[in-house]
This record gives structure tokens, C-alpha cells and sequence, in this order.
């Protein structure tokens, strides 16, 4: 009976501050001044023709490099609990994978691995970036997985790219830092023909980092999974 | 034209949602939530903001469909 007045007391919260914030909605009809400097700055400071690339990995780069480092904590911490016991990784796997993805995954792998490279080379010019990139990366991974489950990635080689790009991508906002204006700003190289590839300074070359550095963290906590899926808890 | 794909959207978001939460198989609860994903990737592109979009795509109805099918897995090993 008390129970259900509480949740009745909560639902009714709730209620009134969806509310008032529902009967007080208004379309904003003008950007906001930090919204408009960036809207008229953002190209020729930055050099990038996507607006919300330049604001990611320049002006709010310190967020990007936080949510890298998030990233890889849990990507760490996953591999520390679902760690691979040694006596009993020779079970078989259970049954075969069907022939239609095993065709598919020969086609369509190379094909993902090309798009997500792609998307974080050309974060700068079109909509995506290291992010987006490095996802579309560990999907191409899924489905190697999903063709043959007993498929291991190289661990040194992934640990190997993980650990260059992540320092690469520390290396680079301290160049901002000691060439230019300040950390992770871009325009230490040179800024280039503005919607080129190799334009907006050193953009792209931050979100390939990114890119491989998400890509493979997603990799290794998929195959983290993979690997306990046949264990006996 | 556009309004109307918004909210047919949303009412396939919702619907999903109570399937995700009300269905009593928990591999058909798993798909319905990354459906609700897709949709909202699709809902993301049609409100201008693609870049968006993509992570939801990628990440929301990819890899996290794969891990809660990977758990699912494991968990009914156990039972």
C-alpha cells in the first residue's frame, strides 16, 4: 500500500516536470552567441567544412580526449574480468555458421574495413569522424566473429595500435600546445584548400587516430566476449 | 511530408520500447531495442544531424545488440 503511494508520489513528480517543460517549449528562433561565433568563425579558424568535426576536435578536443580515455578504461576493465582461464579454451565451437553469412562475411568484411576508413579519414570534409569510424571497424570485426567463431584476433598487434594511436593523439594536442594557439589546436600544420583532403591542419590526422584507437578497443572488448562464451562458470 | 515520417517514427520507437520491455522472450526483447535504435538513427538524420546518426547506427543497434546477445548467451549457460 505505502509502496504504491510512493511510486504514485514519483510518477506524479515526474509528471508535473515533463509538464512544465512540454507547455514551455519554444522553438529558438536565433543561435545562441556562442553558437553564432562558432557559426561564423568555425571555417576560417579551423579550415574544416564540418562544423561539428571542427567543434569536436578542436574547440571542445578536451571532451574528445576525455571520452577516449573512458573508452579505454572500460575496454581495460572488461579485459581484466573476462580474462581467458588457459585449461579449457580447446572446447570445439558449438556448431557451424550458416553458409549464407560465411559467404557474405568474404564480400562485405573488406568492404566495412574500407568504409569505417573512410569515415574517420574524411571527418573533416563529411559527416562522421573517428568515432563513427572506429565502430564501423569493430562491425566488420563482428562479422568475421560471427563466420567463424573460433577466428582469434593478433592481440599484440591490436595492443600495438591501440598504444600508438592513443600516445599519437596526446603527442598531437601537446604540438598544438608548443606550435600554436593552444592544446589540440589544429593549426600547427598547414591549413590547406579550404574542403580538400589534406586541409583544417592536423584534423585528420587526430580522428585516423582516434579512429584506429576506437576500432581496435571496440575489437578487443568484442573478442574479449568472444573468448569466454564457451567457459564454464 | 516530413512531419508525418517523424511521427510515425516515434510511435514505431515506442511501440518497440513496450516490445523490448513486455515481450517474454528475452532474444525478441534484445532485437526490439536495437530496432528502437535503428529507428532513432533514422529519426537523427531526418532532424539534420547525421554525424549522430552514424554513432547511433554503429554503436546502439550494432555492437551493443552483439553484447547483450553475447550475455544472453552466457547467462543461459548457467541456468
Amino acid at each position: 500500500m505505502i509502496r504504491n503511494f510512493f511510486i504514485l508520489i514519483l510518477v506524479a513528480a515526474f509528471a508535473t516536470i515533463f509538464a512544465s517543460l512540454f507547455l514551455n517549449y519554444g522553438s529558438s528562433e536565433t543561435l545562441t552567441p556562442l553558437a553564432t561565433y562558432y557559426a561564423e568563425n568555425g571555417a576560417a579558424e579551423v579550415g574544416a567544412p564540418n562544423l561539428v568535426t571542427s567543434i569536436v576536435v578542436t574547440y571542445r578536443g578536451f571532451d574528445t580526449l576525455g571520452e577516449v580515455t573512458i573508452l579505454f578504461v572500460v575496454a581495460s576493465v572488461i579485459g581484466f574480468f573476462l580474462k581467458k582461464t588457459k585449461h579449457n579454451n580447446e572446447e570445439p565451437a558449438k556448431r557451424e555458421s550458416s553458409e549464407i553469412i560465411v559467404t557474405a562475411s568474404k564480400v562485405l568484411v573488406p568492404i566495412i574495413i574500407v568504409l569505417g576508413i573512410y569515415v574517420f579519414i574524411n571527418g573533416h570534409l563529411t559527416p562522421g569522424g573517428g568515432f563513427q569510424g572506429g565502430s564501423i571497424v569493430a562491425t566488420a570485426f563482428i562479422m568475421l566473429l560471427m563466420a567463424n567463431p573460433a577466428f582469434e584476433i593478433n592481440h599484440r598487434i591490436v595492443h600495438a595500435v591501440e598504444s600508438i594511436s592513443g600516445i599519437g593523439f596526446v603527442l598531437m594536442g601537446v604540438f598544438g600546445l608548443l606550435l600554436a594557439g593552444g592544446f589540440l589546436d589544429n593549426r600547427f600544420l598547414p591549413l590547406g584548400t579550404f574542403g580538400n583532403i589534406f586541409s583544417a591542419g592536423a584534423i585528420p590526422v587526430i580522428y585516423s587516430l582516434i579512429g584506429l584507437k576506437v576500432g581496435s578497443e571496440m575489437s578487443n572488448i568484442l573478442s574479449n566476449f568472444q573468448a569466454v562464451q564457451n567457459e564454464k562458470m | 511530408m516530413n512531419l508525418i515520417i517523424v511521427i510515425v517514427l516515434c510511435l514505431l520507437i515506442v511501440a518497440m520500447a513496450v516490445t523490448a520491455i513486455m515481450h517474454k522472450k528475452l532474444t525478441i526483447s534484445v532485437l526490439a531495442a536495437g530496432v528502437v535504435s535503428l529507428l532513432a538513427s533514422v529519426l537523427y538524420l531526418l532532424l539534420a544531424a547525421p554525424d549522430v546518426a552514424m554513432t547511433e547506427a554503429a554503436i546502439g543497434s550494432g555492437l551493443s545488440t552483439i553484447i547483450f546477445f553475447y550475455v544472453l548467451n552466457k547467462i543461459r549457460n548457467v541456468k
